[in-house]
């Protein structure tokens, strides 16, 4: 006898518990992968899963097994020309016989482990022990979502938010109160023929008895003619909408287009913006990017503008700064926005001007924003803009971070340092 | 290796079941009933059979529980998961169409992606193959109980489980990481468990708690007892024999494990019991279905209820399933146990319907007897080692051209030392049947003793097998035993009472605090 189940529709995601095991227990491996592949990714699959690779030894279970060596009889098939005496030598192994099957059987696999992860994981270990420094602002704004909440009941609904116990819960309530009357009565009219009927048989009222029995029957009638259900007996859910307050940020990215800055410097400006972007957009339900480029002036400009057009000409850092401050004041206010700000630049500034960004910075911007990072992306010594923003990080030093790149390997690894996870002092 | 092709079909018959290569319920079912009663008129007996249709990501989940519906979690399932997944993906592998467990019933999965003679295939191959073995051997019968396991594994999975919950995943994980790597250690070879069920495994598990906890403080009492003056034995040996059981020993004698920890062992010892005769039926196991599910189909062939079409897809497959590629072969890994078991098999069935002078010499008990009974008798009293030594004759060494090679390590070249040849028969099958002996593939290790007295140490002895030294893992292993141990443990290879290679852990020459940043966990004591 045999039964036949179909089990397609149960659950296929049984392994999904062992999987993030093995996920967690080669963490470290995986954030390795995960940070070689940052530096060697071109920056349109920044996001993408990835291909891990493990080296099997460090995965395997170990047993107890033999090594090679000692002894060793091994029956194997397919002979063709062996007789038995031949001698094989044992050199080039490969193809003499025995020898080839050994090797396979001691388990030096050299392969390494590789399998793949989903996009969401690898972001997850991506950004994995980073923290947008404190502080998201919840705001309420203009263009809401909103959710449905419970508000109690109603009388009036759609079927579908019926709430039974409530609606039968008043029908009761309706019944008791429409009836008490008429069942105090019946319940005397009982008592008293009840007494009618406890008498002795010869001294009964046999009219009284008729009339009782009539009026209970009337009485019983009426009681039973009150409605179980009625139509105002019915409650509703009630439902209500509410604004949901959302968490919106937007990251002003500013960079330094000027002569300096050759394309494979401002690609690596373009990655540390990406890998910024990408952060703030697991942390925020909404992110807004504003594009800013100067060289001598500042200019609001969209993605492809920001990152391939090119230009020439002297540096005025405070320039974009400038143009930063107004389109805070103008578009994005700091009561409903966490503002987030990302500069870069090879550290060359018009002579005077690092005075004036400091300025700018302590006076207009810091105040404002979240977080405000600078990263310097030059092999060379600082120069003044350096010094003046580490006088900023003095002031700011929740707010303000700063770090250097001189290669691309250095991105990821600066990244994460700017945002990790502070311990709370 | 098909010696005969299946015959034409009889002219009076019911017409095929099915002639598309699409499967229904209804179809399955009908197939099912059809093999089942022919499978009845050859004297199979089999458990119920529950037949489940899942899909591939199914199987895969399947595939990497050791096949198991239920089981507790563990990365290194995980791990096979995700290599299985990988594979398959990738294409680099197809996954098995059938998986079957040793209960009672006999639970079989078929993959939806299968067509109907695939369905068929494996319907003849898992539920009346694999499933009369499951019922039939002697090593399943008297050491798995098919009618426990399942809830045994539901109350494994919900221990580990609440365990993971009061003391941490981490713990858990080293602790069978542990377990895992001495899991092939966990086997009584011969003493039979008795079947318990979950409810009563539940109750158990708490009177084996206080048990357990009395029996180890005698065993470590460090206070001299007072009394009557007789002082013990200086030399009280501990244990009194040598065990072979590690994880069993473990489990009773270990000092400092805490009692959930000693659960723990004694799950992953129970598995390993399970699956123990698993291991040692391979090929009888897998010769026994693959010559079975060959025979229904042929003979449902031969009633005229499947197509010649159903055929040709299905001998498709058994070929591919019994292809054995020679030993020089870039495929080659190993003797497929497939071939060798159905080679043989199929040729015990020859030798008992048309017997030659060679089979009446070597098999004069069975030459001529009735097929079924013999085949019947050889599936259910061996195991793997014995079945070859009893039953592989000599055509099928040289239908599959075996021969024999010695690589001792002391000579200079390997020597062909036997080959399917008059003279090679006889020292081919005793190697053969060697190479299936568990006994010799695993090295051969033994608790020698424990230093109660002392500084609580462990010491094992690996009793060398033919001068085979042990793997690079050892150290490794080591490190796990050592954990579950709590003290200090050794290990001596030993060739003829002579010790050849030493292993310590923690290791010698070492600073002692040194031990402390390795990256094991070290139980902390009581």
């Amino acid at each position: 006898m045999s039964y036949i189940i179909d089990r397609r529709l149960n659950g296929k995601k049984k392994s999904t518990v062992n999987r993030q095991r093995f996920l967690r227990r080669y963490k470290a491996h995986i954030k390795k992968a995960v940070g070689e592949a940052m530096t060697n990714r071109s920056i349109t699959d920044m996001d993408k899963g990835e291909r891990i690779s493990i080296p099997t030894r460090d995965i395997n279970e170990p047993v107890f097994n033999h090594g090679p060596g000692g002894h060793v009889e091994r029956v194997l098939p397919g002979n063709r020309e062996f007789v038995s005496g031949d001698r094989i030598p044992r050199q080039g192994q490969q193809g003499a016989g025995g020898g080839g099957g050994g090797a396979s059987d001691s388990g030096e696999g050299v392969d390494d482990f590789v399998f793949q992860i989903s996009q969401e994981e690898f972001l997850d270990f991506m950004f994995e022990g980073l923290q947008l420094p404190n502080m998201i602002k919840r705001r309420l704004a203009g263009n809401e979502s909103f959710k449905m909440v419970r508000a109690g009941f109603s009388n009036e609904g759609t079927p579908g938010r019926l709430n039974v116990v409530r609606s039968l819960r008043a029908a009761n309530a309706r019944r008791i109160a429409l009836t008490s009357s008429k069942r105090r009565n019946l319940r005397e009219l009982e008592e008293e023929l009840a007494r009618e009927e406890g008498k002795d048989p010869a001294l009964r009222d046999q009219r009284k008895l008729d009339t009782l029995g009539k009026r209970i029957a009337e009485l019983r009638g009426r009681i039973d003619k009150i409605p179980f259900l009625d139509d105002f007996d019915l409650k509703y859910n009630l439902l209500v909408k509410q604004p949901k307050p959302r968490s919106k940020a937007v990251m002003f990215c500013l960079m330094d287009v000027s002569g300096s800055m050759n394309q494979a410097t401002k690609d690596m400006a373009k990655r540390f913006f990406l890998l910024l972007y990408l952060f703030l957009q697991r942390s925020y339900e909404y992110t807004e990017v504003v594009f800013i480029r100067h060289h001598t002036s500042a200019k609001e400009v969209d993605e492809e503008e920001f990152f391939y057009s090119r230009e020439t000409g002297g540096t005025i850092v405070s320039s974009a700064l400038k143009l930063m401050r107004r389109i805070m004041q103008e578009r994005y206010p700091a009561s409903e926005w966490n503002i987030y700000g990302a500069q870069a630049s090879d550290g060359d500034n018009w002579n005077d001007d690092s005075s004036t960004c400091h300025k700018i910075l302590i006076n207009d911007i810091m105040p404002h924003v979240q977080y405000f990072s600078y990263v310097e992306i030059t092999p060379r010594d600082h120069q003044a803009l350096w010094e003046e923003y580490e006088s900023v990080r003095a002031i700011f030093p929740e707010h303000f971070a700063m770090e250097q790149i001189v290669d691309l390997k250095d991105i990821y690894p600066v990244f994460r340092q700017l945002f990790s996870q502070k311990v709370a002092a | 290796m098909l010696d005969k092709f299946p015959t034409a079909p009889d002219a009076k018959s019911e017409g095929p079941i099915s002639t598309t290569s699409e499967w229904t319920f209804e179809l399955i079912q009908e197939y099912d009933r059809a093999i089942a009663e022919l499978a009845e008129e050859f004297g199979l007996d089999t458990y119920p059979n529950q037949i489940e249709i899942i899909s591939s990501e199914q199987m895969m989940d399947a595939y990497s529980s050791v096949g198991m519906p239920v089981g507790y979690n563990h990365w290194s399932f995980g791990k096979q998961f995700i290599s299985v997944e990988n594979n398959y993906q990738r294409g680099l592998m197809g996954l098995a169409y059938e998986i079957v467990i040793n209960s009672n019933p006999c639970i079989a999965y078929l993959m939806e992606e299968n067509t109907m003679t695939m369905q068929a295939l494996v319907i003849a191959h898992a539920c009346y193959g694999h499933n009369s073995f499951f019922k039939g051997n002697y090593l399943f019968r008297s050491w798995t109980d098919a009618s426990s396991i399942i809830d045994y594994l539901l109350f494994a999975k919900n221990y580990i489980a609440r365990c993971e919950e009061r003391h941490g995943v981490e713990e858990v994980e080293a602790i069978l990481d542990s377990c895992h790597a001495l899991m092939n250690y966990g086997v009584d070879r011969y003493k039979r468990p008795y079947p318990i069920s979950a409810v009563e495994e539940e109750r158990r598990q708490k009177e084996r708690e206080e048990y357990r906890q009395r029996q180890l403080n005698d065993l470590w009492r460090t206070i001299p007892k007072m009394g009557n003056g007789r002082e013990e034995k200086p030399n009280f040996r501990f244990p009194e024999e040598p065990q072979e059981n590690l994880l069993y020993f473990i489990e009773k004698n270990a000092p400092l494990l805490e009692n959930w920890q000693r659960e723990l062992v004694r799950i992953v010892r129970k598995l390993a019991q399970y699956f123990y005769p698993q291991r040692q039926t391979q090929v009888m196991n897998e010769g026994w279905a693959t010559f079975w599910h060959y025979t229904l189909l042929s003979e449902l062939y031969r009633r005229g209820r499947v197509t010649e079409g159903f055929m040709m897809e299905f001998l498709q497959s058994h070929t591919n399933v019994i292809y054995q590629p020679p030993f020089d072969s870039p495929y080659f890994n190993g003797i497929n146990p497939y071939t060798l078991g159905f080679s043989i098999f199929t040729d015990l069935r020859r030798i008992c319907e048309e017997p030659t002078e060679e089979d009446r010499a070597w098999f004069p008990d069975i030459a001529g007897s009735n097929w079924k009974e013999t085949l019947q008798f050889a599936m259910r009293d061996f195991k793997d080692e014995s079945f070859i030594l009893q039953f592989l004759s000599p055509k099928v060494m040289r239908d599959m051209k075996l021969f024999c090679i010695r690589d001792d390590d002391r000579e200079s070249e390997i020597v062909v030392s036997a080959i399917h040849d008059e003279d090679g028969y006889r020292q081919l099958r005793a190697d053969l049947a060697g190479q299936y002996n568990l006994g010799n593939r695993e090295p051969n290790i033994q608790v020698y003793s424990v230093d109660t007295r002392g500084d609580r140490s462990l010491t094992l002895h690996h009793t060398q097998y033919r001068r085979r030294p042990l793997g690079k893992d050892t150290p490794e292993v080591m490190r796990h035993l050592h954990r579950l141990w709590g003290f200090d443990v050794h290990m001596h290879s030993l060739h003829e009472d002579e010790v050849t290679a030493s292993y310590h852990c923690p290791e010698r020459g070492r600073d002692r605090m040194d031990s402390e940043d390795e990256p094991m966990l070290i139980p902390k004591p009581i």
